[in-house]
């Protein structure tokens, strides 16, 4: 991979790497306080961008229409990514299958500044998630609690994101796994070093990982959220259950006025400890998205059970 | 010096690694605290605007009634540093951002944003800079920009050993890096600016 404009004056620098856990890591901490959106056309990107995205989710269906349509979901069209890299200069990301090693293959090669190992689409593999080391390009990956957050940092992530039930329009899965995740996180940090060993044993995560959260009361990458959030107060609530920012999905794109409601949701997740704020950015959105009661949702359709 | 003395840097907290510049901050021996709101300027004797991304900044900045009391206060001398988005911020004159898109001003400097490409040729090398003693510093570069032109009152402190792109400058109380210091345990650039903060005050 070619790392940076040859035509400058200097000979290669030995010093220098590409693909780093620094690099990787790193690039999410810019996304912090932010709003990630999917968008499934050029126009929609440019919506997003010019409401404040920090980045954008090129994908070709949204949750809700994966949920309404059926079928298998896969990556992505390279073309339609293409097109929406060309639309917008955030960062674009792009979804894998779990397992799919080959579709990250293709998102790298492509240059997208991030995959997202995504539940959301239909898993490829039900033994393996991808070996995420061997990429240059950082991973982010959903997860409904810490164990499972720590393996995936076994395996390279470089973001997590609480899962939540995407497509739905409902928030309550993405504050139990938010909920989860931190107290999981305060529960370890209590304890002594000698019972971390079966704290690792128990979570079924690497003893390395599981010593480093304990020791600094929280994960070493950047913990977004997912899955439901549909409103500004939505946003509000999950950065104030210690999410470093938030994905939003459906929830712009299915709702009465895109622009106006992806700005305010962008707003609300700045402000998020300031009521005032988010009331005042919650007037006169229009129609939310409608939503799914999660008791509604037939077996094999709820999407946070995929991976594990 | 006591605590109380220790100079009040404020972070820009609209977007972006607030977290990590307050806790180099704390390092080098300032308090910090967060600034979101036009009254939260006046108590600040610096500024560190944070990595992030610049076009979200900018916005949130619009909306939130912040540009125009930023630039009058850097415009008459309220130290700031800024990495990578806010290198950003601080430039004069921007290349490749989105249409209509400001900056705070400041340093009199042309700024390509995404100057080193995408996230896939993001990387960290060792950098050395002009005036800094010790080794050279780890420097992580995300999506960064570069100074593609600088005036005749910017100190140029560092460029990129390959591309040979000016990277860190500063210009009086104004100090700006395409890569992020916070990003390392290396405090040395924060140590820069809180003394240029102490010696401005």
């Amino acid at each position: 991979m070619s790392t940076v404009d040859s035509a400058g004056s200097s000979s290669p620098d030995p010093t220098a790497a590409t693909g780093t856990a620094r690099v990787k890591r790193g690039m999410a901490e810019m996304l912090k306080g932010g709003v990630i959106m999917d968008v499934v056309t050029p126009e929609q990107a440019k919506i997003a961008e010019d409401a404040g995205a920090v980045a954008v989710m090129a994908l070709e269906r949204v949750p809700a229409d994966i949920r309404a349509q059926g079928g298998v979901a896969r990556m992505s069209d390279p073309d339609m990514i293409d097109g929406i890299i060309e639309a917008v200069s955030i960062p674009v990301m792009a979804k894998a299958r779990i397992g799919h090693f080959a579709e990250a293959q293709v998102l790298q090669a492509i240059g997208v500044d991030y995959i997202d190992e995504s539940e959301v689409l239909t898993p490829a593999d039900e033994a393996h998630h991808i070996d995420k080391w061997k990429f240059t390009v950082p991973f982010v990956c959903g997860a409904t609690n810490l164990g499972e957050a720590l393996r995936r940092l076994g395996e390279g992530a470089a973001m997590i994101r609480s899962k939540g039930e995407a497509g739905t329009g409902n928030v309550v899965e993405a504050t139990r796994h938010m909920r989860q995740i931190r107290g999981e996180i305060a529960r370890l940090a209590t304890l002594p070093a000698d019972e971390l060993f079966a704290a690792a044993k128990d979570l079924r995560a690497p003893y390395e990982i599981v010593a480093e959260v304990a020791a600094a009361g929280r994960l070493p990458v950047v913990l977004f959220t997912a899955g439901g959030i549909a409103t500004p107060a939505d946003a509000a609530m999950m950065m104030q259950l210690g999410a470093d920012g938030v994905f939003v999905g459906s929830g712009i794109f299915k709702s009465g006025d895109p622009a106006k409601r992806a700005a305010a949701i962008v707003k609300a997740t700045t402000f998020h400890d300031d009521p005032e704020m988010v009331a005042k950015v919650s007037r006169g959105l229009g129609e939310p998205m409608v939503g799914i009661n999660l008791d509604d949702l037939p077996d094999g359709q709820h999407y946070a059970s995929r991976g594990w | 010096m006591p605590y109380s003395q220790a100079p009040l840097i404020g972070v820009l907290a609209l977007q972006g690694d607030v977290r990590e510049h307050v806790r180099a901050l704390d390092e080098a021996g300032a308090r910090a605290t967060l600034v979101r709101r036009p009254d939260e300027l006046e108590s600040v004797d610096g500024l560190v605007i944070p990595g992030g991304e610049s076009t979200t900044l900018w916005r949130l900045a619009t909306a939130f009634d912040m540009m125009e009391p930023l630039r009058k206060m850097l415009s008459t001398g309220l130290p700031a540093f800024g990495s990578c988005a806010g290198m950003i911020m601080l430039a004069d004159r921007l290349v490749d951002g989105v249409p209509g898109q400001q900056t705070f001003g400041g340093i009199d400097m042309t700024v390509r944003r995404n100057a080193f490409g995408r996230q896939v040729d993001s990387f960290e090398s060792d950098i050395s800079l002009t005036s800094m003693a010790g080794p050279p510093l780890r420097a992580v570069f995300i999506r960064a920009p570069w100074v593609e032109q600088a005036g005749d009152e910017v100190e140029i402190l560092g460029a990129d050993e390959r591309a040979g792109r000016i990277v860190a400058v500063r210009q009086g109380p104004l100090l700006a890096t395409s890569f992020h210091p916070e990003l390392t345990s290396d405090p040395r650039i924060h140590e820069l600016f809180v003394d240029i903060v102490k010696g401005s005050t």
